[in-house]
Parts: structure tokens; C-alpha cells; sequence
């Protein structure tokens, strides 16, 4: 009990001072999960409604692919991820200016990307397939195009579409195993909140750990009720 | 009044291996309330759907004024805009009774929104619920809710599939006298498919019996009614069973 309280109160004193470490390593954090995230949710929703919308030949297959990548380990993700992008790796070796280097922000938001993609699209798909069939046929007939009648289902849908951007949030901001892989936990340029949470608990210094997972709690709470908020009033008529 | 809105000669169509429709001949005059009568499966709502270009004959040709003949590609977006359908059970989008009217003028880029609604819901006797959530509403209001974001988009042709199947009394004469007006005054053409005989005497200028995807016969309704010339016809409109 002591280590807790002790933890909630080095929280609260890391907070009010502002320790350049601890902001520093928020800052990363928040960059590496939202750039990670709009990824995710930009490529994310239209699979998951395209998966969701059309029937093609060899659907159940990739669907199958996209339940299983739900529930992908994340250090498969990340040793998968450190192979491609290592220096004599198959696209590390490529040297070409838009594939991320080892060991950087960019490279801990590629194994993100890859983590959170299937549970955005996933459950955008299950959220879209939920859309009464009838309503694509129905908006057609008042003279939607194919696309405005897409965005017509959608817009049914967008309690399960912004339940999937929550989950992908959520699975973004508690990785920790890949992006150790992939970014190394380096001090000052890809430490987030989890991987410096890892770093604390083994050299002993539990209260500082735990002050960082309360940091790291208080923020997806504020994000989640953020979103919210965003659910309740973006999507009035 | 004599103009022809949809012509069809040897019109098909089939799903997969099974035909549901055949219509040799069909013409359907602007300004009319076309009554189509048959028992379920007739084929009814898949004509429809060939008349809203929401499917295309599989063979055949179904001309739409001098503005479009099928050739296996869709409607363009102008021809496929002057027409709707109400459906027998509404399909409401999940935002409010205002919302879901101006669907059809918002995608459509209409600058008078507000005003058409208003009048419209005005129309329908739902201007007390515009602010109301679409989900709450009773069947009734629900498919008077279809029936106003339809008429709001002043389609040329209006189609009703089953407009007032289970419906209560009250709504049915409701929705009744609206569509009667809506054809008395704006010269609406109207395509009314329904089950139920009595309501294609009260409403409709000429009716047509389907059977099996066919079409048995086609009248002014005083004559399929009192002298009609096919048996299958007597037979149906005295209520009793065809086959």
C-alpha cells in the first residue's frame, strides 16, 4: 500500500512541476499514438465498410485474415516489423527516404499502424453489416449516388464506427512490446509512457512507475471521454 | 395527360436461374394512379424496383420517357432522381423526423431545405414532431414520415410498394387522400402496388393484375372491376383464391 500511495502523490508532484523527462516522454506518447491512429482509422473505416458492403470471391478469407489480426500478438507485430525495417532487412536495406529507420518514432507508428488496423476495420465491418439492408436500397431510391449512399449507411453505423476508433485508441496507447522492439526505449527520443513503465518496475523504482500509469490512465480517460463528447454532438443532423 | 411515361416491351427479369417477371407490354400514361393488384409473389415489388432503376431487366427494353431506354447500364443520377418509392415497411435513417425529410433535398444540394420541409411535414400532419426522434415513432407516423421525404424531392413519378400495409384505419385515409392529392394537384404520376383491391378502387385510374409475373390484364378500374375480361381477374377481385 505504500508504493501506492507514495506513486499517487509523485504523480500528482510530477504533474504540477512539469518534469521536462516526464513531458517529454507524454509528448512522444501522444505523437506516436495520434499519428498512429489517424493511420489506422483513415485506412481502417473504408476497408471495414468495403468489407462490410460488397460481396466478392474470397471475402470470408480476408475477413478470417482481419479476425485474426484482431487478436495479433504485438510482439509478433514488432519482430515482424524490426525484421522488415533492420538495415539488412528486406525494406530497411531499400534506403528509401520514406521507410522509417529502426529505432524511431516513425518506425514505433508503422508496428501501430499494423496493430490497430484490423480492430478499426473489424469493427467498423461488424458495425456496418449491423445497418438494415434496406436502408441502401431506400436512400438509392431518393436519389443517393453510390457514395453518398455509403456515407448514408455509415452515418447508421456511427456508433459502432466510433467504438472501433476507441478500441484502435485503446490498443494504441497500451503497446508496449513492439514499440520496445521497434523503438528501443531510448531516452529522449522513443521512450513513451509503457515502455518507461517496463524500464521503472525493473530497476525497482515502483512509486515512479506507478505515477507513470496513472499519467497514462488519466490520459486515455480524458481522450475516451473526448470522443464522447464528439459522439454526442458531431453526428446530430 | 396522354403522354407516356414508361413504356415496356418484353421486359424480363430473373435471378439467377428463375424468372419473376415477364412483361410484354406496359405503358403507363403521366398524370395517372396505376394500380397493380396480385398476391404476394406475384412480382409486384420487383417491378417496381425496374421502375425506380434501383435493377435492370435482365432482357427487354423499359423506356422512361424519351430521357432513357435500358440498355443493361444503369439510369444516369438525373433520370434515377425524378423518381421514388415508398416502401411497404419505411426504412428510417436513425436522426430526427426533419432530418430524414430533408435527406433527399440535402443530397441533392436544394437551397430551400427549411421551407420545404416544413411545408411537406405540414402536408403530412407531422410538423408537431420535426424535432422528434425518427425511432420513436408509431408505424403510422413512421410511413407518413416515407411517404413526406418522398413527396418533398417532387419526384415526377412516385412508386408505392404496400404504402398501407398494417396499417390502422385512421392512417390509411390519411395517407390515402394525401397520395389523391398529390396526384390531383401536382399531376403526380403514381404507380400504386398493392394487395388489397379495394384500395386500387378507391384510388386507382386503371389497374393492372399480375400473376405469376405476368400481366393478366390491364383496364380503366370501373371495368376490371364491374366487367372485367380476363376469369382470373373476376375471380380475384371477388376475393377469391388464383392460383
Amino acid at each position: 500500500m505504500d508504493e501506492m500511495s507514495s506513486g499517487l502523490i509523485q504523480a500528482i508532484r510530477l504533474i504540477i512541476t512539469r518534469d521536462p523527462a516526464l513531458m517529454q516522454i507524454v509528448v512522444v506518447s501522444l505523437r506516436v499514438t495520434g499519428t498512429a491512429l489517424l493511420f489506422s482509422t483513415l485506412l481502417g473505416i473504408p476497408l471495414g465498410s468495403w468489407l462490410g458492403l460488397t460481396r466478392f470471391p474470397g471475402r470470408r478469407w480476408v475477413i478470417a485474415l482481419l479476425y485474426t489480426g484482431m487478436g495479433f500478438p504485438p510482439v509478433v507485430v514488432g519482430l515482424f516489423v524490426y525484421l522488415m525495417l533492420s538495415r539488412s532487412g528486406p525494406l530497411g536495406s531499400l534506403q528509401l527516404p520514406f521507410i522509417p529507420r529502426l529505432f524511431t518514432v516513425n518506425a514505433m507508428v508503422v508496428a501501430q499502424v499494423i496493430i490497430s488496423l484490423p480492430l478499426v476495420a473489424g469493427f467498423t465491418m461488424a458495425a456496418v453489416m449491423g445497418v438494415d439492408p434496406n436502408l441502401r436500397q431506400q436512400v438509392l431510391s431518393l436519389g443517393a449516388t453510390n457514395w453518398q449512399a455509403t456515407l448514408a449507411v455509415l452515418m447508421e453505423a456511427r456508433l459502432g464506427v466510433i467504438v472501433s476508433i476507441i478500441a484502435g485508441f485503446g490498443s494504441i496507447i497500451s503497446e508496449v512490446g513492439a514499440v520496445m522492439m521497434v523503438g528501443g526505449n531510448i531516452e529522449g527520443a522513443t521512450r513513451v509512457l509503457t515502455t518507461a513503465i517496463v524500464l521503472e518496475t525493473s530497476k525497482g523504482n515502483f512509486d515512479l512507475a506507478l505515477a507513470l500509469g496513472i499519467i497514462l490512465l488519466s490520459l486515455s480517460f480524458l481522450t475516451n471521454v473526448m470522443m464522447l463528447h464528439l459522439q454526442g454532438r458531431a453526428f446530430e443532423p | 395527360m396522354s403522354d407516356v411515361v414508361y413504356r415496356l416491351e418484353q421486359v424480363s427479369k430473373a435471378y439467377g436461374s428463375r424468372e419473376v417477371l415477364r412483361v410484354d407490354f406496359l405503358k403507363i400514361q403521366e398524370g395517372e394512379i396505376f394500380g397493380v393488384v396480385g398476391p404476394s409473389g406475384a412480382g409486384k415489388s420487383t417491378l417496381l424496383r425496374l421502375l425506380n432503376f434501383l435493377e435492370a431487366p435482365t432482357s427487354g427494353q423499359l423506356h422512361f420517357r424519351d430521357s432513357y431506354s435500358s440498355n443493361g447500364s444503369r439510369a444516369p443520377l438525373d433520370v434515377r432522381r425524378r423518381v421514388t418509392t415508398v416502401f411497404q415497411r419505411p426504412v428510417l435513417l436513425n436522426t430526427s423526423v426533419y432530418g430524414n425529410v430533408a435527406y433527399g433535398l440535402k443530397i441533392r444540394g436544394d437551397k430551400e431545405v427549411r421551407r420545404k420541409v416544413e411545408a411537406t411535414l405540414a402536408q403530412v400532419g407531422l410538423s408537431d414532431l420535426a424535432r422528434e426522434q425518427a425511432r420513436f415513432l408509431s408505424g403510422g407516423e413512421a410511413q407518413r414520415v416515407a411517404l413526406a421525404r418522398a413527396m418533398v424531392i417532387e419526384p415526377e413519378v412516385l412508386l408505392l410498394d404496400e404504402p398501407t400495409a398494417n396499417l390502422d384505419p385512421y392512417n390509411v385515409s390519411l395517407i390515402e387522400n394525401i397520395v389523391t392529392e398529390l396526384n390531383r394537384e401536382r399531376g403526380t404520376t403514381i404507380v400504386l402496388v398493392t394487395h388489397n383491391v379495394f384500395q386500387a378502387k378507391r384510388l386507382a385510374h386503371r389497374v393492372a393484375l399480375l400473376l405469376d409475373g405476368k400481366v393478366m390484364e390491364v383496364a380503366p378500374v370501373q371495368e376490371f372491376f364491374e366487367a372485367p375480361r380476363d376469369p382470373r381477374t373476376a375471380a380475384f377481385v371477388r376475393g377469391e383464391m388464383v392460383y
